[in-house]
């Protein structure tokens, strides 16, 4: 399946994450968080501007910029959300 | 029989109820200071109980021990050079995961560990069960569950702090396995530093290794220094595995350590979470987040709270602030009748009342602010105003929490640097949060509004509320794009990673309030206090010395004293109110005159006269520069030695400043719109400089008054050619 960014991905839709590309200060700041290859994760919502994201995962809510999010990339999961 | 004392150091990530514990632990029986030389706070409390004396350290809220944060730093340097008896890992049950990265690095790095499973009236709401002993046994360190909001498994905690420091446990480092690639690169390392013997007491060999893995600078150029040899050797290994891992993993080491980490934390947790999906409830927070950070109400919300935040501050901060500035009015009066006239008494009087008055005033505001900011923050709504407003802020280098800063410092005309710079507190990026201090002080404090005030009534009568408005808005304009100016040039470098979490919403407890707006408070008075002092006899000695020559302060003297025995006849004799009236009013415009010629002929006065050749650029005239020389030392100070020196124009006497300067032909639109320019932008007053200082540095503090004058001359000089 196609990787996107999760700049593609709509509020409610779930994704597992595939790859980091991140280096560096916000490559270890993103993994210190929990996101990693594997981690499953759901956009709760976006700011009223439409940056940054919230994010859930691992049961906390997180949220990044655009740019920065733009560092990951996701396989959505086509499973309809729970709620 | 003396006590037998043990260090507990709390560790834990941000929102994880630490300080609450802590607040739940030691009570009142804290002390703040500071880690040497850097602004993260240093909180110690203490606890007597059962002939041992428990003594808490909270370090500063991480979600790792990497070297990229002061906040990271200072949490590692403690557990590596002071080596606590025991590390209580303050979790947050609710993601229980991601806390455990902390945890597992503080087992590498060996200290004896205790979790306190926290907020696990959260988890067990959730209809989440933790096996919390199947974790203990896991981990082999002791487990407690805790609600410290409520203070639930504080008893339980502290025996097992007992206890356990009873067995006096040994530093051991955890080993966990980083794969095939890492794991011999890792043994090759160990070996070299064993051999070396390089501070094996101070860190483990293994995490040495490891933090070379993780490129860790601050390690890195330990090693470099004192042993160069080795440090060739590890970064060798260090290159050659880091090649290996980008050509046939496409990837590098750091990433895989988290991996495994994250790897080893799952296997951890097999059989120990369990969730009962069917009763799993969409958090209440998601509800309210719906609403709060919904694309227009969460923004009209947002503006309501941080508006009412501002009014509420300085509305209960100012009945304090009158019966402060009313009591410190009185000493000073008692002081003026009891002394005669003299050095002594207007240093007292000016220099030391004024000093502790300009400093304790700050006081209520300072204390009201950060309950509310506390509030803000603890409920963890600051984190959605950061998330909402970033977008905006960002453009100009800052951050999102750069909001409260401007708001508090004026960004609704009226407000005050000083809590503004102190509000600044709550950015965790230091650029961005350095840019944010430098750039507050161009927002419309209530100091600097009579001075708007004045002159739009004297200018532009009919247009007052556009003129005070526009001004606002200049502050605004100027502090943003400055911040741009600064992140670009000296400040430079790309934006402090945003990722932040967002905490569910919690009410905050009072003790929690309380405790930090009371610590905050008496750090200001404490570090502030004694400096500003200073300052403020400084800047008296600059406008009373030298003093006056006596035989011309003896021609006023003389001539007030004769008025004043005139007056004395006149109310003894007869009732002719209106020459009395008279009489007291020229014995009024003397006392001035005579406070004048003494301004003018101190060092102040005279500095303003010799500037007024650069300052004439602006249209000021070297009335004006004392003026604002004055304003140094508070903003409030600049109309009254305005109207000191224009005392001296006796042909219209008991006309007020306001006529004074209406009268007088040297002064146009063009001039009065130059100072209001240069009022709101120039050098922060004395106040605001030291709490720049202390939260961050002198050299920052006296960047922000050289810089600051500079920019509010060059815009007033530019509006005052354009102008006229």
């Amino acid at each position: 399946m196609e990787l996107k960014s999760i700049r593609q991905l709509k509020i409610n839709q779930k994704a597992i994450i595939k790859h980091i590309k991140a280096r560096g200060e916000l490559g270890r700041r993103i993994r210190d968080m929990g996101l990693l290859p594997g981690t499953e994760i759901q956009i709760v919502g976006r700011a009223p501007l439409k940056d940054p994201v919230a994010l859930r995962l691992k049961g906390f809510t997180l949220t990044l910029r655009n740019n920065e999010a733009d560092y990951i990339l996701v396989e959505e999961l086509d499973v309809p959300t729970d709620y | 029989m003396s006590q037998q004392t043990i260090k507990v150091a709390l560790a834990g990530n941000p929102n994880s109820g630490k300080t609450t514990l802590f607040n739940a632990l030691t009570g009142a029986h804290q002390q703040v200071g500071n880690y040497p030389g850097i602004t993260v706070e240093k909180k110690e409390g203490f606890l007597e109980l059962n002939g041992y004396s428990l003594h808490f350290i909270d370090l500063p809220g991480t979600y790792s021990l990497t070297a990229y944060s002061q906040e990271e730093l200072v949490a590692r340097n403690f557990l590596v050079h002071e080596r606590p008896d025991l590390v209580v890992d303050v979790i947050n049950a609710n993601s229980l995961e991601r806390n455990l990265y902390l945890a597992i690095q503080i087992l590498e790095l060996g200290a004896p560990l205790i979790l306190a499973l926290n907020m696990m009236d959260e988890v067990r709401a959730q209809g989440i069960n933790i096996n919390s002993s199947l974790l203990s046994k896991r981990l082999g360190v002791p487990v407690v569950e805790t609600v410290a909001r409520q203070g639930l498994g504080k008893k339980m905690l502290v025996q097992t702090i007992l206890k356990t420091a009873q067995q006096s446990p040994q530093w051991k480092p955890l080993t966990i396995s980083y794969g095939p690639d890492l794991d011999p690169a890792i043994q090759e390392m160990v070996a070299h530093i064993q051999e070396a013997n390089f501070q094996t007491n101070t860190y483990p060999p293994r995490w040495l290794a490891l933090k070379f893995l993780e490129n860790d600078e601050e390690i890195k150029s330990i090693v470099l220094k004192e042993n160069p040899a080795l440090y060739k050797k590890i970064e060798q290994i260090h290159k050659t595995v880091s090649d290996h891992c980008e050509q046939t993993l496409n990837t590098y080491p750091e990433a895989i350590i988290a991996d495994y980490r994250y790897g080893f934390i799952s296997s951890l947790l097999k059989d120990v979470v369990k969730k009962n999906t069917h009763t799993e409830r969409i958090a209440i927070s998601d509800q309210i987040d719906k609403v709060l950070t919904h694309k227009v109400m969460g923004p009209i919300f947002m503006f309501l709270v941080l508006y009412g935040v501002y009014k509420l501050t300085f509305f209960l901060g100012e009945y304090p602030l009158h019966w402060l500035n009313a009591f410190f009015d009185f000493i000073a009066l008692t002081i003026d009748r009891l002394l005669p006239a003299g050095l002594l008494k207007s240093l007292l009087i000016s220099g030391v009342i004024g000093g502790v008055g300009g400093v304790i005033s700050f006081v209520p505001l300072i204390a009201v602010m950060f309950l509310f900011l506390s509030f803000l923050e603890d409920s963890g709504y600051m984190a959605r105003v950061a998330y909402m407003l970033d977008r905006i802020f960002r453009f100009f280098g800052l951050h999102g929490s750069s909001i409260m800063p401007f708001i508090i410092s004026g960004g609704i005309a009226g407000g005050c640097a000083v809590p503004g710079v102190m509000a600044a507190r709550t950015l965790r990026s230091p650029k961005e949060k350095l840019a944010t201090i430098l750039t507050v002080p161009f927002m419309t404090c209530g100091a600097k509004l009579p001075v708007f005030i004045l002159l739009t009534g004297i200018f532009f009568p009919t247009q007052k509320a556009f003129v005070l408005f526009s001004i606002s808005m200049l502050g605004w304009v100027v502090a943003l794009f400055v911040a741009k100016f600064l992140r670009s040039t000296i400040i430079r470098g790309p934006a402090t990673p945003f990722v932040m979490e967002l905490p569910p919403y919690r009410l905050p407890t009072w003790q929690g309030l309380l405790i930090h707006s009371w610590e905050k408070t008496w750090m200001y008075l404490k570090k502030a206090g004694t400096v500003i002092l200073g300052i403020s006899i400084f800047i008296w000695f600059l406008m009373t010395f030298p003093t006056l020559p006596q035989h011309q302060a003896l021609t006023y003297l003389k001539q007030i004293k004769q008025l004043e025995l005139k007056i004395q006849q006149l109310s003894n004799k007869s009732k002719n109110t209106e020459l009395l009236a008279k009489l007291k009013q020229k014995q009024k415009t003397l006392v001035q005159q005579l406070k004048r010629e003494k301004l003018l002929h101190s060092f102040a006065g005279r500095l303003g006269k010799s500037l007024e050749k650069f300052t004439q650029l602006a249209g000021f005239d070297w009335k004006i520069n004392i003026a604002l020389l004055g304003g140094f030392a508070a903003k409030e100070v600049i109309i009254s030695t305005l109207g000191t020196v224009y005392s001296l124009d006796t042909s219209n006497e008991g006309a007020n400043l306001a006529a004074k300067i209406q009268k007088d032909p040297s002064w146009t639109k063009a001039k009065a719109i130059a100072l209001m320019i240069f009022v709101l932008l120039y050098a922060p007053c004395m106040v605001t400089i030291v709490t720049i200082a202390k939260e961050e540095s002198w050299l920052w503090a006296g960047f922000s008054l050289v810089f600051n004058t500079i920019v509010a001359f060059a815009l007033s000089s530019l509006a005052y050619q354009l102008l006229s």
